[in-house]
C-alpha cells in the first residue's frame, strides 16, 4: 500500500495546480477531464486501500511517514497518514461522491466563465478533506480542517462580484474560525497532557487512565466547540444556510456530504477520549438534538429549495451528534454514509431543477415538473423516500439505529428525535410536492431536462441511496449481518453495545416511526400539491424567520464588536497612536525651533561663545594635570 | 635688579598699559594710536632680545602700513559719530570672567609644567636676530614658504582691489 | 638673562587683553585691531622662545625657526588686514554702519 497511498493525496493537489494555473489557457473539456480524471484516480486507489485495510476487532492502523513537520526535543510531529477502517470509509465517500459531483459540475457550470477556477478549487477541496481524514495526528487534521474552511470560503464566494455572496463566504469563514479556537486550545492541552499529537500515542496514554476528569472534560468540550463550528450546530450554525450562495455542486459536496461531516469524523476518531467524558457527551447530545429540532421547524416554512435542503442538513447533523452523544459512533458514521448519498443527490437534483428552470430557486414558482424532468423527478423521489426513512432504502436503517441508541440513552432525547424525523419527512415531501406535483405556477418558464452529464450522477447516487443501507442490517432482522459494525470494530471502542432491549420494543419503535412518517407524507401531499403556503402568522412566522437567530447575533455580538472596533479606531488609533507617531515629528519640530534660536547671526556672541569653549577645554586639561 | 630686568619691566608695563587703553577707549582713532604705541613697545622688546630685523620689520609693517591702513579706513568711514561702542554690560561681565579664568588656567598650566625651571631668555647677544643670519636661512631653508608668501600677497592684492571696486552703475550715480 | 616665565606672563596678559577687546567692542574695525594685538603677543612669545633655545646652545642657529615663524605671521597678518578691511568697506557701503550686530545674515 505504501506505493500508492501518497498518490491519493497528490492527485487532487496536482489537479489543483494544473487547473489553477491553466484556467485561462486550457479548454473547458480539458479542465473537466483532468479534474474529474484525477479524482477518479484517487477513488480507484481508495478502493484498493479499502480492500486491503485491516478491519475488524483487533485491527491495528497502518501508518506511513513522509517527513517531520516539527522535529524538536519536546514535540515531534510527522507528516504521516494513518489508514484504518474509519479512514478508508471516509476516503471512499470523499473521492466517490466527489468524483460524481465533478462530473455533474462539468454540465452545471458549463456556461460559467470561472470554469477552470471552479475545478481547481474543487480539487483543492478534495485534497484538503483527504488530508483531514488521512492525517495521523491532530496537527495534520488541523491542516485539513483549516484548508477545507478556506476552500469553503473560496467556493461560497465563487461568484465574487455579488456583495451578498462574498458576505456569506466571510460569515462562514469567521464562524469556522471561532470553532477553530476550540481545536487549537484542545491541541495545546493534548500536547501539555501527553507530549505528543499522534493519535496512536495519545489514545494509548488515555486508556491507561492518567487523565484528570477536568482535563478530559476540557479537551473534549474544546473539540466539540470546533465541531460545532465546522458541522454547523448551535450556536455556530447560521453560516450554512447562507452558504447556499455558492453554486449547487459546492453545496452538494461541501455542505452536505463531506466538510460538515468533519466534526463527526473527529469525534469518532477521538472516541476513546469522549468515552471518558460523560458530561461532554451529555452536552453533545443535547446540543445536537436541539439543533435538529430548531432547524427542522425552520425548514417547514422555507420557500427557497436550497434553503430547505440546507436546514435539513443541519437537522440531520444534529441527529448524528445526538447519536454520538449517546455513544453510538457506528450509527453516526452509518448515517454520515447514507446522508452523503441522499443529501448529495437531493442537492444535485435541486441543481438540476434550478438549471432546468433557468436559475429559479423559489419553490412557489415551480410545480408540475414531473413530466418535464423525468429523470430528476424519479431520483429526487428516491432521495426523499430515503431521507424520510422508508424501508428498504438506506435512510431507514441508519436513522433507526440512531433513534434506537437515543431510546436506550435518554427517553426525552428520543422523543425529540422522533419529532424531528417526522418533521423531516414532512418538509421533504412538502418540497417534493411543491416542486414536482400539481401544475407549473410560473407559466412562462421554459423547463427542460438537464443534459446526461448531469443526470447520470443523479442516477448513480439514487442507486447508492437505495442500496447502501444493506451494509448495516440490525440484529433485529438478521443475525450478524451488521457489516459496518464489524468493519469499524477496531476503531470504535464500544461499537454496538449489547442491546438491552427486546425485539418487540424494537419493532414497535420502528413501526411507530414508519406509521407517523407515512401519515405525514400523505398530509404533505394534501397540503402542497398545487398549493403554496399562505402568509405565515404567529409561531409559523417565527419558524419562517429562522427564529430570528441572525438578528439576535447581529444585535448581541456583531454590533458591540463593531462598536468596540470603531471606538478603538476613533480614540485609540486616531487620538492615541496617530498622535503619538505624528507627535514625534511635532515635538522634534518644536524643540528644533527652540534650538534654532541659538543661531542669532550675532558675530559678537559667536566670539564670546568660542572663547568660553576654549576656556572650558583648557579647564578640562588643567583638571587633568592637576 | 639688573638693567635688563628694569628695562624689561618698564617696557612690559608700557605695553600692557597701552593695550589696556586700546581696548577701552571710546574713540576709534584713540584706539588706533594706542595700538601703535603698543607695537612700538613690542619692537623695543625685540631690540632687547637682539631680534633686530624683526623689530624693524615690526615697526615698518605693523606700525607703518597696517595701522595707517586702519586709520585711513576709520577716517573714511567717519566713525567718530558712533554712539554705542561697547557691548551690553552682561556680555562685558561674562567676557571678562571668561578671560580671567583663561588667564588663570593657562598660568596654572605654565606653573605646573617644568618649562619655567631654569630657562632663561638670552638678551643683548646672539646672532640669530641679525639680518644676515635671517637672510641666509630664509633663502636656503625657507625658500618655499617665502615664494608662497609672495603668492599669498598677490592673492590678497587682487582680492582687495576686486572687493573695493565700485560697480559701474554706482559710479554713474555718484 | 631673564627667566622665560616673565615673557610667558607678559604674552599671556597681552593675549587675554586682546581677547577681552574682541568680546566687548562693537565696532568691527576695533575688533580686527584687537585680533592684531593677539597676533603680536604671540609673536613676542615666539621670539622669546627662540632666544631661550639659543641660550641653551649658543653659537649655532638653534632658535632661528622661531623668528622665521614670526616673519611669516606678519606676512599673513598683513594680507589678512588688507582683505578684511576691503570687506568691511563693502559692508559699510551697504549699511553706513559697522556695528557687529548688523552682521547677522547667518541668522536662522
Amino acid at each position: 500500500m505504501e506505493k500508492y497511498i501518497w498518490l491519493i493525496l497528490l492527485l487532487p493537489l496536482v489537479g489543483f495546480f494544473i487547473n489553477g494555473l491553466g484556467r485561462e489557457k486550457l479548454s473547458k473539456q480539458a479542465i473537466a477531464f483532468i479534474a474529474s480524471g484525477l479524482v477518479l484516480g484517487s477513488f480507484i486507489l481508495s478502493i484498493l486501500v479499502f480492500l486491503e485495510v485491516p478491519s475488524g476487532k483487533d485491527a491495528q492502523p497502518l501508518i506511513f511517514d513522509a517527513f517531520y513537520i516539527f522535529n524538536l526535543e519536546t514535540l515531534k510531529v510527522p507528516f504521516s497518514v494513518q489508514i484504518d477502517a474509519l479512514t478508508s470509509l471516509f476516503m471512499l465517500i470523499i473521492t466517490g461522491v466527489g468524483f460524481l459531483i465533478h462530473v455533474y459540475s462539468a454540465g452545471y457550470m458549463a456556461e460559467d466563465k470561472g470554469f477552470g477556477r471552479f475545478f481547481s478549487y474543487l480539487n483543492l477541496f478534495i485534497f484538503s478533506m483527504l488530508l483531514l481524514v488521512m492525517g495521523s495526528n491532530f496537527l495534520m487534521m488541523f491542516f485539513g480542517w483549516e484548508l477545507v474552511g478556506l476552500c469553503s470560503y473560496l467556493l461560497i464566494g465563487f461568484w465574487y462580484k455579488k456583495r451578498d455572496y462574498v458576505d456569506a463566504a466571510k460569515k462562514a469563514f469567521v464562524m469556522n474560525r471561532i470553532g477553530d479556537i476550540g481545536f487549537l486550545l484542545a491541541m495545546f492541552w493534548i500536547w501539555k497532557e501527553f507530549g505528543t499529537l499522534q493519535y496512536t500515542e495519545v489514545f494509548a496514554a488515555v486508556s491507561t487512565g492518567q487523565l484528570t476528569a477536568f482535563a478530559v472534560g476540557g479537551i473534549t468540550l474544546l473539540l466539540f466547540l470546533a465541531a460545532t463550528g465546522k458541522s454547523a450546530q448551535i450556536p455556530l450554525f447560521t453560516w450554512l444556510p447562507d452558504a447556499m450562495a455558492g453554486p449547487t455542486p459546492v453545496s452538494a459536496l461541501i455542505h452536505a456530504a463531506t466538510m460538515v461531516t468533519a466534526g463527526i469524523f473527529m469525534i469518532t476518531r477521538c472516541n476513546e477520549l469522549f468515552e471518558l467524558a460523560s458530561y461532554t457527551r451529555e452536552i453533545i447530545a443535547w446540543v445536537g438534538i436541539l439543533t435538529a429540532l430548531v432547524t427542522a421547524t425552520i425548514a417547514i416554512r422555507q420557500n427557497d429549495i436550497k434553503k430547505v435542503l440546507a436546514y435539513s442538513t443541519v437537522s440531520q447533523l444534529g441527529l448524528m451528534f445526538a447519536a454520538l452523544g449517546m455513544g453510538a459512533y457506528v450509527a453516526a458514521v452509518f448515517h454520515v454514509l447514507t446522508h452523503a448519498f441522499f443529501k448529495a443527490l437531493l442537492f444535485l437534483g435541486a441543481g438540476s431543477v434550478i438549471h432546468g428552470m433557468d436559475g429559479e430557486q423559489d419553490m412557489t414558482k415551480m410545480g408540475g415538473l414531473k413530466e418535464k424532468m423525468p429523470t430528476t423527478h424519479i431520483t429526487m423521489l428516491i432521495a426523499c423516500l430515503a431521507i424520510a426513512g422508508i424501508p428498504p432504502l438506506s435512510g431507514f436503517f441508519s436513522k433507526d439505529e440512531m433513534l434506537l441508541s437515543m431510546f436506550l440513552g435518554n427517553k426525552v432525547i428520543y422523543i425529540i428525535g422522533f419529532i424531528v424525523s417526522v418533521l423531516t419527512a414532512f418538509y421533504m415531501f412538502r418540497l417534493y410536492f411543491m416542486t414536482f406535483g400539481g401544475e407549473l405556477r410560473e407559466k412562462e418558464a421554459k423547463v427542460h431536462e438537464s443534459p446526461k452529464v448531469m443526470t447520470v450522477p443523479l442516477i448513480v447516487l439514487a442507486i447508492l441511496s437505495a442500496t447502501a443501507g444493506f451494509i448495516g442490517i440490525p440484529a433485529a432482522f438478521a443475525k450478524n449481518a451488521h457489516k459496518l459494525n464489524d468493519f469499524l470494530a477496531g476503531v470504535v471502542s464500544e461499537s454496538g453495545e449489547a442491546h438491552a432491549i427486546s425485539l418487540t420494543t424494537e419493532f414497535l419503535l420502528m413501526g411507530a416511526l414508519l406509521g407517523s412518517v407515512i401519515v405525514v407524507i400523505l398530509l404533505a401531499k394534501k397540503m402542497y400539491t398545487g398549493k403554496v403556503d399562505a402568509t405565515s402568522t404567529g409561531l409559523m412566522k417565527v419558524f419562517e424567520n429562522k427564529w430570528y437567530v441572525d438578528e439576535i447575533y447581529n444585535a448581541l455580538i456583531v454590533k458591540p464588536t463593531v462598536g468596540i472596533g470603531n471606538g478603538f479606531k476613533k480614540y485609540v488609533e486616531k487620538g492615541g497612536i496617530v498622535k503619538a507617531v505624528a507627535g514625534v515629528g511635532t515635538m522634534s519640530y518644536y524643540f528644533s525651533s527652540k534650538a534654532k534660536s541659538v543661531q542669532t547671526g550675532n558675530i559678537g556672541m559667536y566670539v564670546l561663545l568660542m572663547v568660553i569653549g576654549v576656556v572650558a577645554g583648557l579647564g578640562i586639561f588643567f583638571l587633568g594635570i592637576l | 635688579m639688573s638693567t635688563a630686568e628694569i628695562l624689561f619691566f618698564v617696557l612690559a608695563g608700557l605695553t600692557v598699559l597701552s593695550a589696556l587703553l586700546t581696548i577701552s577707549s571710546k574713540s576709534p582713532v584713540h584706539s588706533i594710536l594706542f595700538l601703535i604705541v603698543t607695537f612700538f613697545s613690542i619692537s623695543a622688546h625685540y631690540i632687547l632680545l637682539n631680534a633686530q630685523f624683526l623689530a624693524v620689520v615690526n615697526i615698518i609693517v605693523y606700525g607703518g602700513a597696517i595701522m595707517v591702513l586702519f586709520l585711513f579706513v576709520v577716517m573714511l568711514m567717519n566713525l567718530n559719530k558712533e554712539d554705542a561702542k561697547f557691548s551690553k554690560p552682561f556680555i562685558i561681565l561674562v567676557g571678562s570672567l571668561a578671560s580671567v579664568i583663561f588667564f588663570v588656567l593657562t598660568a596654572g598650566i605654565f606653573v605646573k609644567s617644568d618649562i619655567t625651571v631654569n630657562n632663561q631668555a638670552l638678551l643683548y647677544s646672539g646672532d640669530i636676530g641679525l639680518t644676515e643670519r635671517l637672510g641666509e636661512v630664509l633663502y636656503s631653508d625657507y625658500v618655499v614658504p617665502f615664494e608662497l608668501a609672495s603668492i599669498l600677497f598677490m592673492a590678497a592684492m587682487i582680492g582687495a582691489v576686486l572687493l573695493s571696486k565700485k560697480k559701474k552703475e554706482e559710479e554713474l550715480e555718484s | 638673562m631673564i627667566p622665560i616665565s616673565y615673557y610667558l606672563f607678559l604674552a599671556l596678559t597681552l593675549f587675554t587683553l586682546g581677547m577681552v577687546g574682541v568680546m566687548i567692542r562693537r565696532n568691527i574695525i576695533i575688533m580686527l585691531m584687537c585680533v592684531e594685538l593677539m597676533l603680536n603677543s604671540v609673536n613676542l612669545l615666539l621670539v622669546a622662545f627662540s632666544k631661550m633655545h639659543h641660550a641653551k646652545n649658543p653659537g649655532t642657529d638653534a632658535g632661528i625657526d622661531g623668528q622665521m615663524m614670526v616673519l611669516f605671521i606678519m606676512v599673513v597678518a598683513a594680507a589678512e588686514v588688507a582683505v578684511g578691511l576691503s570687506i568691511m568697506i563693502l559692508f559699510y557701503r551697504k549699511q553706513y554702519n559697522v556695528d557687529v550686530r548688523n552682521l547677522n545674515r547667518l541668522k536662522h
